[in-house]
């Protein structure tokens, strides 16, 4: 990864645009050219520094739901625990955590009234209380990581 | 709503955008639209807030950055909303959530992911931000990563068919 290589990714982490030439408007911003700009996202996807170059959907507005959840999950039996909560398909992450409240994880899907039976279920198999975070207002979303 | 051509639209969009000079256009004659009605759908489904986010995701680790902190606050409900404003406009800021608290067991209801290049560069970013937001009354934790166990970006919409990446 170059210089050049580093201002694409910033660049392209604000957003692509939609317009017949994307790649070109692109390009030109950053002094190259379009066929140089092509050849190096190719590269940096291949090379798995970008990890994905397709949009991004907001869960709620595609009729699906989600959650962040957390559990206090004893030290001697956090790997069987974890086990159990990563065995469904609908969490997406799961992080350990330094805190009382000591494993975190996401649950997905497309049908919202699954993720309470998940919680549900997941209370049922390891005996614990899941706290439930659902979002309940976002004040940004901007992931972006100066490369 | 969304109708069936988005639907296919927004399928065809999972495997990634065309490297090509006119990917929209390659997308159009994928779906036998025309390239004008590729991108006003999708210019619709931008500006509606269904696609979040067009762009390159990237490889956090591969960029090198290794530290991932939760940092959550306590702060009151009438500030709340003017404290996430004023928070998210830093840049070093990836997320930023409010959330229920839950009584006896968990008092912060504001949630901002800080993603860094080693622990003490987040907290050095973490302390400017408590500086320039005013925020040293209020109680908070910092909840830093110590394993990851599960990553997946996808969540498959099996009874539309559609596959759709969310950001969690």
């Amino acid at each position: 990864m170059d210089a050049i290589d580093k201002r694409i990714i910033n660049q392209l982490q604000g957003g692509f645009p939609i317009c017949e030439s994307p790649y070109q408007l692109i390009a030109s911003k950053l002094g190259l050219t379009e066929t140089n700009l092509i050849e190096r996202i190719k590269l940096l996807l291949e090379s798995g520094l970008i990890s994905r170059f397709a949009p991004l959907y907001h869960a709620e507005k595609m009729g699906g739901a989600l959650t962040l959840a957390a559990i206090k999950a004893p030290e001697e039996t956090f790997d069987t625990l974890a086990k159990i909560i990563n065995s469904f398909p609908e969490v997406a992450h799961n992080y350990q955590r330094n805190h009382v409240l000591n494993m975190w994880f996401v649950i997905a899907s497309d049908h919202p009234e699954r993720v309470a039976k998940v919680i549900q279920a997941i209370e049922e198999q390891t005996g614990l209380v899941v706290y439930n975070m659902p979002k309940i207002n976002e004040y940004f979303v901007g992931l972006k990581l100066e490369a | 709503m969304i109708d069936t051509i988005d639907h296919q639209l927004i399928e065809v969009m999972q495997n990634g955008l065309p490297l090509v000079s006119r990917p929209y256009a390659s997308i159009a004659q994928a779906l036998d639209l025309s390239e004008t009605e590729v991108i006003s759908r999708l210019s619709q489904l931008k500006q509606r807030g269904l696609i979040k986010r067009l762009g390159v995701v990237v490889n956090h680790r591969r960029l090198g950055y290794r530290a991932n902190a939760m940092v959550v606050f306590d702060i009151p409900d009438a500030k709340v909303k003017q404290m996430g404003k004023q928070i998210s406009q830093f840049n070093f800021v990836n997320l930023c959530y409010l959330r229920p608290r839950h009584p006896d067991v968990w008092s912060y209801n504001l949630y901002c992911m800080i993603h860094g290049k080693t622990r003490d560069k987040v907290l050095q970013q973490l302390e400017q931000l408590i500086k320039a937001c005013a925020l040293s009354p209020f109680d908070y934790e910092v909840l830093f990563s110590r394993q990851c166990f599960k990553q997946r970006g996808a969540s498959y919409f099996s009874q539309k068919n559609v596959k759709a990446e969310f950001e969690l």
